[in-house]
């Protein structure tokens, strides 16, 4: 997915002469191939995200679109006010690529896992967040994200994740329907359309019927199609490598909170609980540990919907 | 260097600290020893070096202006609008609720880049321009205004690394070292000094001079950049509230609020004593 996202900024940047790219101090012989032939296009700064954010700004309010890369917690936490002030306050074209979203690094420990990443971007304003499930996806993503207006904060997964993509048309705040369903809905984001597509087909076997939305971006929110989806079902179920507080579970929950369904729909969030995740090991050992793997939003799903049949019966 | 205390101020600068006592007491409040210190760097850079058309102010041709230190911004509303790029009305509605000029600069203002405020931002954002030029071979020139307070920002000394390390001749970044900050003095909060020697050590070409002395501003802004193949860090030495005797240097006019007219008749009144 990294390399798709990258490959495509060399690419998108040799027809346009608009783009820029600026690395802080990223993996040697990255975008190789940009620094050779674009080198007056081709920024790597260092250890400097502030200024990096900042000069990010300078050059985007000068007419550049600027791609700007290195790890997703650093890029958002670390700058934050930059990319608040300088990117959301001037409605800057720039977009922040984020590498390991969600606990990608969980052998690098918790200053490298991007928990909170959707959560703080998703406040800002002008601000849009795109976490793609695939290669395929990203790929479809990227010419998009030339033409986009204002900031956008692309979620990178680990890279050679399943491909689980369709080829149906692809716009940046158009949410995709995966699956047809009348129990409950399951909704996800990013490297998670995997998760919810297993599940729906565990619930399947089950006999309950599972549709699965796929919220690639995750602000602005399609609301209009997950309105249409949510009215289906008597259970909705928000799936994400995020902790539950602030990303796709809490837009979510802020909806449906205020959509007052008659009758009210069960409603739960899986994620990474309100902690900083203990432990090392992998990204599937860590977010098994969190509670977010297929088995469990199965689970989950067959107590939202045992309630509604103890309720109606 | 003549001395930032003693010298005296001419008409056009007295006009100016008129100017902004009068935005002052429409607002009510205003960073009023952050602006008066700036005043002579920002009447010199407006009269006699930038290049910018009032009429269109995204003139592609301009030199970039931008005020990191967004507090002092009286000081360029002052000008800006003398300099007509907007209504001098303006100034009476100054952070009033239908006006267009607020405590801070924003960059839908006309005449300003960038929004600052939030310290430690202007500098990398001009850096962007200065970069943009250079991508374009363009002509125009970037000029930062930075406070010294601001300078205890780890953001400055990012972007000092990095227009050294692009040896960015057409950046100009002005410090106005009025060596006081909200708590107390530099040298009591955070110390800078010695502040020069860390310019050229980030790869910066040097100089300094009396930034209440039009002659001798107008003597060094006219000749950046000072180094073709080096940016350019011009020390202006000032005084926090130059100009009010009563506010010199005196941190409780940092920022005022509820300035009333009275207040305002008072700081008028001392001006005219110089």
């Amino acid at each position: 997915m990294r390399k798709t996202c990258l490959d495509s900024v060399y690419e998108l940047a040799k027809k346009d002469r608009r783009i820029v790219f600026i690395g802080s101090d990223l993996g040697v012989g990255t975008l190789n191939q940009f620094k050779q032939e674009l080198p007056d296009r081709f920024f790597m700064e260092g250890v400097s995200e502030a200024n990096i954010v900042g000069m990010a700004a300078g050059l985007a309010l000068e007419g550049k679109i600027v791609y700007v890369n290195t790890i997703a917690t650093f890029i958002t936490r670390r700058c934050f006010e930059q990319v608040v002030l300088d990117l959301g306050l001037h409605n800057a074209n720039v977009r922040l690529i984020g590498n390991g979203g969600g606990v990608v690094y969980a052998p690098l420990g918790p200053t490298h896992l991007a928990i909170d990443d959707m959560a703080i971007m998703r406040v800002i304003p002008n601000m849009t967040i795109v976490a793609p499930c695939d290669a395929n996806e990203m790929a479809r993503l990227m010419p998009l994200t030339v033409e986009h207006r204002g900031p956008l904060y692309i979620r990178l997964g680990k890279g050679g994740d399943p491909i689980v993509s369709t080829d149906a048309p692809f716009e940046i705040g158009r949410a995709i329907p995966m699956a047809g369903g009348s129990d409950v809905l399951l909704v996800s984001t990013g490297i998670t359309l995997k998760l919810a597509l297993d599940a729906a087909a565990g619930l399947k076997a089950e006999g309950i019927s599972a549709a699965v939305l796929h919220l690639h971006t995750v602000k602005p929110l399609d609301v209009e199609t997950f309105m249409v989806h949510a009215s289906r079902v008597d259970a909705i179920v928000a799936i994400e490598e995020h902790s539950i507080l602030g990303g796709l579970g809490g837009a979510l929950a802020e909806i449906v909170a205020e959509a007052g369904f008659e009758p009210a729909k069960r409603f739960k969030r899986i994620g990474i609980p309100d902690m900083f995740p203990h432990g090392y090991g992998s990204q599937a050992s860590m977010m098994a540990r969190c509670g977010i793997t297929a088995e469990r939003t199965i689970d989950v799903v067959k107590e939202l919907l045992a309630v509604r049949t103890a309720r109606t019966s | 260097m003549t001395d930032p205390m003693t010298i005296r101020l001419d008409p056009r600068s007295l006009a100016l600290r008129r100017t902004i006592i009068r935005a002052l007491e429409a607002g009510q409040r205003g960073h009023v020893g952050a602006a008066f210190s700036l005043v002579e760097i920002l009447r010199v850079l407006y009269d006699d070096v930038l290049s910018y058309d009032a009429a269109n102010p995204r003139w592609s041709g301009r030199d970039r202006f931008v005020l990191s230190k967004g507090h002092g911004c009286l000081a360029l509303y002052a000008i800006l609008a003398e300099k007509g790029f907007f209504p001098e009305a303006e100034l009476s509605k100054f952070c009033q609720s239908d006006g267009l000029l607020g405590g801070h600069p924003e960059h839908h203002i006309p005449g300003v880049e960038a929004s600052t405020g939030s310290l430690g931002h202007g500098m990398s954002i001009g850096l962007g321009f200065a970069l943009n030029a250079r991508c374009e071979d363009a002509a125009y020139r970037t000029f930062v205004v930075i406070g010294d307070g601001e300078s205890d920002e780890g953001s400055i000394w990012e972007a000092a690394l990095c227009a050294g390390k692009h040896r960015l001749g057409r950046f100009i970044v002005l410090t106005d070292y009025n060596k006081h900050q909200s708590y107390g003095s530099t040298a009591e909060v955070q110390d800078l000094e010695p502040l020069a020697d860390k310019w050229r050590a980030f790869g910066f070409t040097v100089t300094e001079v009396n930034g209440h002395d039009v002659a001798a501003l107008r003597e060094v802004l006219t000749k950046v950049p000072l180094d073709a193949a080096r940016p350019t860090a011009v020390i202006c030495h000032t005084v926090k509230g130059k100009g009010i005797p009563f506010a010199e240097n005196n941190m409780a006019w940092h920022h005022q609020s509820k300035v009333t007219a009275q207040d305002a008749e008072r700081l008028v009144a001392a001006l005219e004593i110089r």
